[in-house]
């Protein structure tokens, strides 16, 4: 069996107290005993409960910083680490801070508590963020209607984005009643179906100002918004409950007005690029739509009748001149036989006959007789010579 | 074409630029494009009213809510 020195395992011990993380960082509360001040500047006491006690080491640089005052009997809130005075084989508290409880301090204190506990939830988480509608339609504001921070609020949004309707959801900012209120403005907001997005807004002031909004039920209403909330609370270096469950943060109520909205500046630049866009693109359309007509009657150049029908009116052209020429050609061919023809006519007419010596003979009536068996004796017939003519009566 | 006049900034400037973004990538035959030109000149010149026309309006919650 191992066999350790006292200064070893002291040493081991004094290790062991170094390495836990609680007792690195810790806020106690007890009852102030034993308060000696060290001609050093030291402070050195001792803080208990009903059960216990505990040795406290305050160092001068610390114990310079210590805001209240500091009695027996009194009951403080001291932070600091445990560790191990080795000289002395004790464990003791080596405080660096002293506040009253209810103090600045034992406020921070329920602050970090808090925190740590919503953390743990998961209400901080970014994946419970909702986004902030880029055009809210309406926006819900919760504040006070005398506050600064409520003008403030005003004036951004009729700057920036006129558009928007603002519903204000009226609440004491601070005071005991204060939390009980804004859960209640928050919730009337949340009942109507056409808030796009809340803002939560409260003007600079001190920390106590502000405690409302490091209220457990109050971060716990923000967390549960069905409307996404924007945090504008207090100045740039003010963190506050509600700003770490807040779907967004903004440092001032101001800046909150302009994280919800969108700049009418720059809406209208956009607007103007749109439109630009928009007359340029329908010139393309206009250059295209010619050029595709361009390329088409370009094209009907080439397939057009007008080619065809050229082509089409030479061959006419020609065609008739064919057509003149033989035309001309059976004309003159025709009127040849036509003539021979008349000729021919002319040498078989009777009167032709007749000057060659021929008569023709007709009874009375004016009939050519042909054959002898039309006559009849004593019969009178005519003779019709080529100039002249005569009667005759048939004699047998 | 009416119906301009109803439309929110958002819902006008929204279309606006679906409907420029539908000019650039298409190739649109030349009635189209000229019935688009005409709306998107008018979806902006809406937008336009509204941005410098607009009044802030502010109301109390329960107001326009008789259920409160």
């Amino acid at each position: 069996m191992q066999t350790f020195s006292v200064s070893q395992i002291t040493g081991y011990i004094h290790d062991l107290f170094d390495a836990d993380s609680v007792l690195a960082d810790v806020w106690v509360q007890g009852e102030v005993s034993n308060l000696t001040i060290a001609r050093s500047g030291h402070w050195y006491f001792t803080i208990k409960d009903e059960d216990a006690q505990l040795r406290c080491v305050m160092f001068r640089g610390a114990a310079r910083r210590v805001r209240i005052d500091v009695g027996a009997g009194d009951e403080i809130l001291v932070h600091g680490r445990v560790s191990v005075y080795e000289a002395r084989g004790e464990y003791q508290l080596y405080a660096d801070l002293i506040e009253a409880v209810g103090g600045l301090g034992d406020l921070h204190r329920q602050f970090e508590a808090l925190k740590a506990k919503l953390d743990a939830e998961g209400l901080f988480e970014s994946a419970r963020k909702q986004p902030i509608p880029a055009f809210p339609a309406r926006l819900g504001v919760v504040t006070s209607p005398t506050a600064a921070a409520w003008h403030d609020i005003q004036n951004v949004l009729r700057r920036r984005f006129p558009l928007v309707e603002v519903v204000l959801s009226p609440t004491l900012v601070q005071g005991s009643e204060a939390p009980r209120q804004i859960v209640m403005a928050l919730e009337r907001l949340n009942r109507r179906e056409d808030i796009d997005a809340i803002i939560i807004a409260r003007g600079g002031g001190s920390l106590e100002d502000l405690w409302c909004f490091n209220d457990e039920g109050v971060a716990r209403a923000v967390a549960k918004s069905r409307v996404p909330v924007i945090s504008g609370i207090g100045h740039e270096i003010d963190f506050t409950m509600v700003d770490f469950v807040a779907d967004l943060r903004a440092p001032t109520p101001s800046a909150a007005a302009e994280l919800a909205t969108p700049n009418r500046d720059d809406l209208l630049l956009d607007l103007d690029r749109l439109r630009a866009g928009l007359t340029s693109v329908f010139g393309a359309s206009l250059a295209q739509n010619a050029r595709e007509l361009e390329r088409l009657q370009s094209g009907l150049r080439f397939v057009t009748p007008a080619k065809t029908i050229g082509a089409a009116q030479r061959d006419l052209a020609e065609g008739r001149l064919r057509l003149e020429r033989a035309g001309a050609l059976k004309l003159e061919r025709l009127r040849n036989r036509l003539a021979s023809m008349a000729k021919a006519l002319e040498r078989a007419s009777p009167e032709h006959i007749l000057a060659r010596g021929y008569a023709l003979v007709t009874d009375e009536d004016g009939a050519l007789i042909r054959r002898a068996a039309q006559v009849s004796k004593n019969q009178r017939l005519n003779v019709q010579l080529s100039k002249d003519r005569f009667k005759v009566r048939v004699d047998d | 074409m009416d119906d301009i006049a109803h439309l929110s900034y958002e819902e006008a400037y929204d279309e606006l630029e679906a409907l420029v973004a539908r000019m650039e990538s298409g190739e649109l035959p030349l009635e189209k494009s000229v019935a688009l030109y005409e709306r998107g000149q008018k979806l902006s010149a809406h937008c336009q009213a509204l941005l410098e026309g607009a009044e802030l309006k502010i109301k109390l919650v329960d107001e326009a809510d008789p259920a409160e």
